[in-house]
């Protein structure tokens, strides 16, 4: 999704205060910053051990964590830029966050139990249960590593560009303050004050968007209705309809599969599933994300109709092409500057909360996957792992605000769509087949995680999203945007063909045991 | 626990079965959501006036079909948690028990 803020000051536009300090904002980003790191102090507290740093000590209750998974996922991306899309391209905006939603039933029916029940702070945990450790590390932490980078590169972009719009700060500063505080929440507070933020924020932007919805809804009489008709009557009955988002099929399936089983892949939102007490907590928290993450589409999609409507197409486009800023030109519009400082404030928290999310993922990859089980060969000291798991924070807030800086400016919303491409591609085939799957091999898995990563890699650069639209070829190598349908099956077909050309009789007989820790949860982490 | 416990647990019938009736269940699952979203898409890219059917003074089929699949995503995520709550967890407690 677009983030790349064209702001400009617009003489001709309506008067708003975007772009100027907002007291409010700043006042209510203050408070939200001072008491998340409040509650870092008090997780530091209760942070000793490595699965309280990783896994929160397992104590979340699946409610708990069904808000942070949510959290975790409303990224200020979909906050904004769904409702923007909404609000410049109607009804496709839906079409797009309806594929965002539809990967959360597939986490619950294929991979949420046996996660919880097989791993412990990693989702590579599963897949080298049987397998040959060191090779499925390093395959799995490349395709968890490139996943978050991708992410995080598209977030700090975002961040500082939106930043900048909402508060009138200056881009650097903002990558910094974004970098410095997410590296606080997860070195001091680890998993633990990440799950609480994430809480927080879910809950300040579901309601936030609840009101909002609620003040523009109040214009229309509170009867969707009189909005749609609204909407028709200026702008024409085709925008309530399906428009040029999907012309050709073959796009639409690979964008589908990317967005719905990729979200099964994302290296962040899987270890969430450690931090709960068992199986049955774990689907608990799945089926309460899933209530809160279609209700906020369906607010976006009500927030971006109410924009068009209420503010405008021209003056929101007028502010920033891509739509972006409609959700808080409709927070302006109904609820004045008090009530854009709060929404503003409430999208800054977001952005922090997402990046932390993302952070502790990545850490847990170099120090449980890479340090322990690739360095150390197994033999973790608990001392020692916790050290490096510390050092790779500040590592990764390092590199967060580094690639911040190096991709100002630049079009990232790409990156996204190559995450999402990656986790479908390189990691779930594997955790899948995984579970599934008795013979499934070391070789096999590790050929599945590189072929997923390396063709999603390849084959974007020469798509149209890279060779023609940055580029700037006339004809794209590639004919399709987004490479999943090819990358994954590709994966899959590699998967299977590797592990059947040589078998792996060891990997098999551990499959008999592996299932009582599957299905009953013997043995499962505690 | 030894590996006979462990052999005579992965042969028993009750055993066998739960794991059949979880796939089955998953699956299942699985392809009815895979249907409706991907029938979706391939509705808009190969008959988009299908969905402008009016419904009602303002709606129409597009939006009233949108807003169905994110109810029946949450829909189908709950009718899996009641199964498992329900049959998976009592099987799983069944099998505990006996051995």
């Amino acid at each position: 999704m677009s983030f790349n803020l064209l702001l400009q000051a617009n003489p001709t536009g309506p008067a708003s205060t975007l772009g100027t300090a907002n007291p409010v904002s700043i006042a209510i980003f203050f408070l939200f910053v001072a008491v998340t790191l409040y509650i870092t102090y008090w997780a530091a507290k209760k942070t000793k051990t490595g699965s309280e740093f990783y896994a929160a000590g397992r104590n979340i209750s699946g409610f708990q964590n069904g808000l942070a998974l949510a959290g975790d996922y409303m990224s200020a991306a979909s906050f904004l830029g769904i409702a923007g899309m909404v609000a410049t391209k109607g009804y496709d905006g839906l079409i797009y966050s309806i594929g965002f939603l539809v990967g959360w039933p597939l986490i619950m029916f294929l991979v949420a139990e046996p996660l919880r029940n097989l791993g412990k702070y990693t989702f590579a945990d599963v897949v080298a249960y049987r397998l040959k450790q060191r090779p499925i590390r390093i395959a799995s932490s490349v395709g968890s590593l490139l996943t978050i980078s991708f992410y995080l590169i598209a977030q700090m972009v975002g961040a500082g560009g939106l930043i900048k719009t909402l508060f009138g700060l200056n881009y650097e500063v903002a990558v910094f303050v974004v970098g410095i505080v997410m590296t606080l929440y997860v070195l001091f507070g680890g998993m633990l004050a990440t799950t609480w933020v994430q809480i927080i924020k879910a809950v300040l932007l579901l309601s936030g968007a609840t009101i909002l919805v609620l003040l523009a809804m109040s214009k229309f009489n509170f009867n969707p209705a009189v909005l749609f008709e609204s909407v028709s009557s200026q702008y024409g009955s085709d925008m309530l309809a399906p428009g040029g988002f999907i012309t050709n099929p073959l796009d639409a399936l690979s964008l589908g599969l990317a967005l719905m089983l990729g979200t099964a892949g994302l290296p962040h939102i899987l270890m969430r599933f450690f931090t709960v007490p068992d199986d049955k907590a774990a689907r608990k928290s799945v089926f309460v994300a899933t209530g809160f993450i279609g209700y906020f589409y369906i607010l976006t999609f009500f927030i971006g109709f109410s924009a068009l409507a209420l503010v405008g197409k021209d003056s929101i486009m007028a502010i920033d092409k891509g739509g972006n800023m409609a959700a808080l030109l409709l927070a302006e519009n109904t609820g004045g500057s008090a009530f854009l400082g709060f929404i503003a404030s409430v999208a800054f928290a977001t952005i922090l909360a997402v990046v932390a999310g993302l952070t502790l993922s990545g850490a847990s990859s170099i120090s449980h996957d890479l340090y322990v089980n690739v360095v150390k060969h197994g033999v973790s000291d608990e001392k020692g792992e916790m050290k490096v798991a510390k050092r790779a924070t500040i590592f990764l807030g390092i590199l967060a605000v580094i690639l911040g800086l190096i991709f100002k400016g630049q079009n990232v919303a790409f990156m996204v769509g190559l995450a999402f491409s990656i986790a479908a591609s390189a990691n779930f085939p594997a955790l899948l087949m995984s579970i599934l799957w008795k013979g499934f091999t070391t070789r096999g898995a590790v050929w599945c995680m590189v072929t997923g990563a390396s063709l999603s890699l390849i084959l974007i650069v020469i798509s149209p999203t890279i060779w023609v639209d940055i580029l700037g070829n006339s004809e794209a190598i590639f004919p399709l945007k987004n490479p999943t349908i090819v990358s994954m099956t590709s994966a899959f077909i590699v998967g299977v063909i590797v592990s059947l050309v040589k078998p792996e009789p060891d990997a098999v007989e551990k499959f008999e045991s592996e299932k009582l820790r599957t299905y009953l949860g013997v043995g499962s982490e505690k | 626990m030894d590996s006979a416990k462990t052999h005579e647990i992965l042969q028993s019938p009750a055993f066998k079965k739960l794991v059949k009736t979880r796939w089955n269940t998953s699956l299942i699952f699985t392809f009815l959501m895979l249907f409706v979203y991907i029938g979706f898409l391939l509705i808009i890219a190969y008959n988009k006036d299908l969905l402008k059917i009016p419904m009602g003074d303002s709606l129409n089929l597009a939006i009233v079909v949108g807003l169905g699949i994110i109810l029946f995503s949450w829909i189908i995520t709950g009718a899996y948690v009641y199964w498992a709550n329900n049959y998976y967890d009592s099987a799983v407690n069944e099998i505990k028990k006996e051995f």
